[in-house]
């Protein structure tokens, strides 16, 4: 903790200003994003040293760079299991991935229900613009069915993921989602996932403008941000569980909180007995 | 007590025991035979050591903890054989390009695929020095003995930390499980080194900067330097770069990090090669068998000697080059089709070189040496 929760919150005082101009195109949701995972950082107090941000491969991977942090930019889907050796080799750390729909759902799938399941103390945050934006555009785990990209040509006929209820399934203790047009809410779910002591998994609906609205007539930011308004469906319209997967037509919010042991504090527990044992023969 | 003690071990207990003396205190792995004992040892000892075990979900996340481990400033490693160590390769890659301490065992058994799980092979020489996408540095040591299995895996996890890279100790399933006395000495007497860490002014810090000895400062998150790791071709400044200049540049040093300290690197033995007129060229248990031929061979009148390179790769050319310089012939026993051979033959040329080759999933015998050099002699 230091002394910047009282101060206002400027997001230069968490960026490497040395590295603007940014990459990302006009109107993606992913900058929206990053502001807000800064704000929660600064409301919370978090210490810029001990913050270390781990992302993956693709657009969602490169925003880590931004942050004046500890920042890796690992390999494709793996964020999740550098995270893992990070946080149970420095649970000082305060330990954020950010990955997107590709490199979270496809290739770091298996990664993500086995650290749902171990519940140690890291926040992912799924930036989800339903598109492999970074290699021009392909078809990826949560693109909505008749959806034109560069590998479905003639719409996409493959069913999407649903992330959370995915990441609820396999026990992840905080599970929330959040839309890029409700700024001060999505930092809202992004501060309780950090304070949440478990695994946090945040889906975050981003916007894909450039090679996805285009492609699809889906209009420019202002159109695409906008129905994010109409197609998100508020917490208060019940469990949307029973019916069939639309994307933008999800729960919000805070989804799932539940108390469950954290692994970390769980093994060392553990570890200090057979270290006591072990003292205790000696 | 000042004095060692002695211990029979089997060469994946030794590896485990040697990896906890050099200060290895994380270990991420994933079961497969003939290497799971080294992580079934981990998991006993690590958390009495103030370390932490964890079996992962696969291999490829398994390095990719270890190296998020070390990034936080522990000495990690994993251990695996064959089909997960091809899975490694990724990530294998990344340790090498964004110079993370790490190291990797690997058990090798016959291959390829599934191949034969609890049968020795030495198919995997090729792979660890060639195995992951790029030009990249990389050191491997073959020790060939439980004690040098001990002793090596010290090495490798020092060598790691002084040049900052992957090490990767490769043995094979007979001395993986093979039962001999090792000399384990005093816990405070083992030679350990530490990688150097930043610290100083925080604006200034290269997290890639050149040095001396081409091997760049780590800085521990934590300490304020807040530095950006990627495996994309950086900068000094860490921050990736397509510019042509600064990333050969880049690429280059990682290449001349380990070239230019060959001589801290490399290790060899050599066994009766004064006079001999035939050199084996020979690695792990084959290497066993070969030196107990040269005893017989010797005792036949034969001139017979043996090179063993105990540091793989970078391959000890130099040494092979001298050792090589008067023989007739050098003969390369190995289990596997012909890997060793091919390195041989590209340091002292295709024309004196012979092969000794078995893949049936069976050791190289004495025997086998003696028939194939009797061969050749006559």
């Amino acid at each position: 903790m230091n002394d910047t929760l009282e101060a206002p919150f400027d997001v230069k005082d968490y960026l490497r200003l040395e590295m603007m101009p940014h990459f990302m195109c006009p109107g993606c949701g992913h900058g929206i994003a990053l502001r807000c995972l800064l704000w929660a950082v600064h409301e919370l107090g978090i210490d810029k040293d001990k913050l270390a941000v781990v992302c993956g491969i693709g657009c969602s991977g490169r925003v880590g760079a931004y942050i004046d942090a500890n920042t890796f930019h690992t390999t494709h889907g793996r964020p999740l299991a550098f995270a893992t050796g990070l946080k149970l080799a420095r649970p000082d750390l305060t330990v954020v991935v950010i990955t997107g729909d590709g490199d979270c759902l496809a290739i770091g799938g298996n990664h993500l229900i086995h650290a749902c399941r171990r519940n140690l103390d890291i926040t992912c945050l799924m930036l989800n613009n339903e598109v492999y934006a970074m290699t021009g555009g392909q078809v990826s785990p949560t693109t909505a069915i008749d959806r034109l990209t560069t590998t479905t040509p003639h719409g996409n006929a493959e069913p999407t993921f649903d992330a959370c209820r995915l990441a609820d399934a396999a026990g992840a203790s905080f599970v929330g989602r959040e839309v890029t047009r409700q700024a001060p809410a999505l930092k809202n779910v992004i501060k309780a996932g950090l304070a949440h002591e478990g695994f946090s998994f945040i889906e975050v609906m981003s916007d894909c403008t450039e090679i996805y609205g285009r492609k699809n007539d889906l209009g420019e930011s202002p159109e695409m941000i906008m129905s994010q308004k109409s197609d998100m469906r508020p917490e208060a319209f019940g469990n949307v569980a029973d019916e069939p997967f639309r994307a933008n037509r999800l729960r919000a919010g805070i989804i799932a909180q539940r108390d469950r042991p954290e692994y970390g504090s769980v093994y060392r527990l553990r570890a200090a007995a057979e270290q006591a044992k072990a003292k205790a023969k000696s | 007590m000042t004095t060692p003690s002695l211990a029979s071990l089997h060469g994946n207990r030794a590896c485990a025991a040697g990896a906890i003396a050099a200060g290895c205190r994380f270990f991420a792995g994933y079961p497969i035979t003939p290497s799971s004992e080294i992580a079934e040892q981990m998991s006993r000892e690590l958390p009495r050591a103030e370390g932490v075990f964890i079996q992962m979900e696969d291999e490829i996340s398994s390095l990719a903890a270890v190296i998020g481990a070390s990034l936080g400033g522990v000495k990690a490693m994993t251990a695996t054989s064959g089909p997960g160590f091809s899975l490694m390769q990724e990530n294998l890659g990344y340790a090498a390009m964004t110079e993370v301490p790490c190291v990797i065992i690997n058990v090798m058994r016959g291959g390829p695929s599934t191949g034969m799980p609890t049968r020795p092979s030495q198919s995997d020489i090729m792979q660890t020095r060639w195995g992951t996408h790029g030009d990249h540095p990389v050191i491997v040591v073959a020790p060939a003995s439980v004690q040098e299995i001990y002793d090596e895996t010290i090495r490798a996890f020092n060598l790691a930390e002084e040049f900052r890279t992957p090490v990767i100790v490769l043995y094979d399933e007979v001395i993986a499980h093979l039962l001999e006395s090792v000399v384990l000495p005093q816990r405070d007497t083992v030679p350990t080194l530490t990688r150097k860490w930043a610290s100083g002014e925080e604006t200034t810090f290269l997290p890639y900067a050149v040095t001396e000895d081409g091997v760049p400062v780590m800085a521990r998150p934590g300490d304020g330097h807040r530095v950006h790791v990627t495996g994309l071709t950086h900068t000094p400044d860490g921050f990736p770069t397509q510019r042509p200049d600064l990333a050969a540049k880049a690429t280059q040093r990682l290449l001349d990090k380990i070239e230019f300290n060959r001589d801290r690197i490399e290790r060899n033995e050599t066994f009766d090669l004064e006079d001999a007129d035939v050199v084996i060229v020979a690695i792990g248990i084959v290497a066993r068998a070969a030196r107990r031929a040269v005893q017989e061979l010797r005792s036949a009148g034969l001139r017979v000697g043996l090179f063993r390179p105990v540091t793989l790769w970078p391959f000890p050319e130099e040494a092979l080059r001298e050792a090589a310089a008067r023989a007739k012939c050098l003969l390369v026993p190995e289990m596997n089709a012909g890997q060793l051979a091919l390195e041989v033959e590209r340091i002292v040329g295709p024309d004196r070189v012979a092969r000794l080759n078995r893949i049936d999933g069976e050791p190289i015998a004495p025997g086998d040496i003696v028939r194939r050099i009797r061969e050749i002699a006559a």
